[in-house]
């Protein structure tokens, strides 16, 4: 591992995080990543975060037209409430805050607390759940769906109708709009390791997959002799057209949890296409690369959005920030 | 045996945890990495430790303020779910035993009742859900009798959710496929109380 001690990998990103962009202000004390001009006057902020071990997600999604500020937890830890209330202090313009909390129950707890505290502080909050991940079953008894590719999306399209100036309502709604739209499945070629733990979090063998893994080297819920970059496509794109029933267009997000090279992400990218034109689902605009990983787990996701014309629009606007940019 | 506790008894019970969980974070983390994602035993390290940090820097007066103490602290350290919940356990139970100095065994299990069913309210979970309740709950009850019945029965408590299927957690993800694994946060909650049966032994000796 290219780190000094598991202690301050976190720290340590950081820092590097802030000499790479003068555009953020990162406080590596505090674990907060702004972007250097909030708050923004009479613009909703959007706040998120989550455990480390996912970048680019969160804070290479900090800039205009996407999130205004990201927490940064521990490896695969939920950050702490502390940390979101001092981001929404920062960046509210007096518009209000939304949270985009993916489905976990750290995450979900933190962001609870932080929400009753910054609303304690006169901010204005409101939260979003992102819960797109069809492997896991949805049960009133379970958890309930983990948030996974989808949480860049929610993150994209909010982030752009935050940045056009919406209301706090409209914000909201437009993201919970896109994560009910949004469906995800994920498979592991390797297992990852944490640096804390220095060895693999599950145990899979070379020449197996597992199906339907979440991203924090979670194992998944069913093991297979290893398939090929077609059947895998076979396998995850119906799992989630199954569950979405798209009737209109998609934007589909190939997304690698670490170490799988570009060269074969376009390869199944390929496959994804394919099967998505056999389906027949009309794909309005992809997305390939790593967005939401896993530390240095091979393999990848596929998620669907559909999406309508307004969603479309927003997720093509302009957009600046370390890992998504285009536009302007 | 004391038949009351007092705030230093409850600072030494936490230090004794944060050794404890200190001494045990592999197996917490071994134990996490089957069924979750491998940082129990981190997060609760880093947590206590600041416990202990805080509380010998400055020591709370009564048994309940070292509780508040200790869960708020927990709350802004722990992260993950552990933290928010170790830390309303303790917060709430902090809170129940308001201002008083010293405090029998049986309030002090009445205390920790009231933030057990915090926990349970805040994450939604029951006993059998394979959670730190299926510690937790037994072992409150069984302090209720002696120090000793409420480290064995929340030893027993932990144990017992090796056959049971995730409900909620991390491990629920899994389905059918957590079946067969201690759970770590019962684990844990096991060794919170096997603490406070070491302080009371301490004490007595």
């Amino acid at each position: 591992m290219l780190i000094n001690v598991p202690e301050t990998v976190v720290a340590d990103a950081l820092r590097g995080m802030a000499a790479a962009h003068p555009e953020l202000t990162v406080d590596v004390e505090r674990r907060v990543v702004m972007r250097r001009d909030a708050p923004v006057a009479g613009q909703v902020a959007l706040v998120s975060g989550g455990g480390s071990g996912h970048e680019p997600l969160h804070g290479g999604f900090v800039g205009p037209g996407m999130l205004a500020a990201a927490c940064p937890g521990e490896v695969f830890t939920s950050p702490v409430p502390d940390q979101m209330v001092r981001a929404a202090a920062a960046v509210d313009s007096g518009a209000g805050v939304l949270f985009v909390v993916k489905n976990y129950t750290g995450d979900v707890l933190n962001f609870e607390m932080a929400a009753e505290l910054a609303e304690d502080e006169g901010i204005q909050v409101a939260k979003v759940l992102v819960d797109d991940d069809v492997a896991v079953t949805d049960s009133l008894y379970t958890a309930g769906r983990r948030g996974t590719g989808g949480t860049l999306f929610v993150e994209k399209i909010a982030g752009a109708a935050a940045e056009e100036g919406a209301p706090l309502e409209r914000v909201e709604s437009i993201a919970r709009r896109v994560n009910e739209r949004c469906r995800s499945f994920g498979v592991a070629l390797s297992a990852c390791t944490t640096p804390a733990k220095g060895s693999p979090t599950f145990d899979l063998p070379e020449g197996e997959l597992e199906l339907g893994i979440g991203i924090h080297g979670e194992p998944g819920r069913e093991r297979r002799p290893m398939m090929t970059s077609r059947e895998i496509a076979d396998f995850a794109v119906d799992a989630v057209v199954e569950d979405l029933r798209p009737s209109g267009p998609v934007i589909a997000l190939v997304n690698g949890m670490g170490a799988t090279p570009l060269l074969e992400l376009y390869g199944f990218n390929a496959e994804v296409q394919r099967v998505l034109a056999e389906r027949k689902v009309p794909v309005a605009r992809t997305l390939v690369g790593n967005y939401v990983t896993s530390l240095d787990m091979a393999g990848c996701s596929v998620t669907l959005c559909e999406v309508d014309e307004e969603l479309l629009r927003l997720w093509d606007a302009p957009v600046r920030t370390p890992a998504l940019r285009w536009g302007r | 045996m004391a038949e009351t506790v007092d705030a230093g008894f409850l600072v030494r019970w936490l230090v004794a945890v944060a050794e404890a969980v200190d001494r045990e974070a592999d197996r917490l983390t071994e134990l996490d990495s089957a069924i979750g994602d491998a940082d129990h035993g981190a997060n609760l390290k880093r947590g206590f430790a600041s416990v202990t940090e805080t509380l010998a820097k400055e020591p709370p007066a009564s048994p309940g303020a070292v509780l508040v103490t200790a869960g708020r602290q927990l709350v802004s350290t722990v992260g993950g779910a552990s933290g928010p919940l170790y830390g309303t356990l303790l917060r709430r139970a902090g809170k129940s035993l308001g201002e008083d100095g010293e405090v029998t065994r049986e309030r002090l299990a009445e205390a920790l009742d009231a933030g057990v069913a915090a926990v349970s309210q805040l994450g939604g979970a029951r006993p059998g859900d394979k959670t730190m309740l299926d510690a937790l709950v037994p072992g409150v009850e069984g302090l209720r009798s002696s120090y000793e019945a409420a480290r064995a029965a929340a030893e027993e408590g932990a144990l017992a959710t090796v056959p049971l299927r995730a409900r909620k957690g991390r491990a629920s993800y899994l389905g059918g496929r957590s079946v067969g694994h201690q759970d770590p946060g019962a684990t844990s909650s096991a060794l919170l109380l096997a603490a406070l049966a070491d302080t009371a032994r301490t004490e007595e000796a």
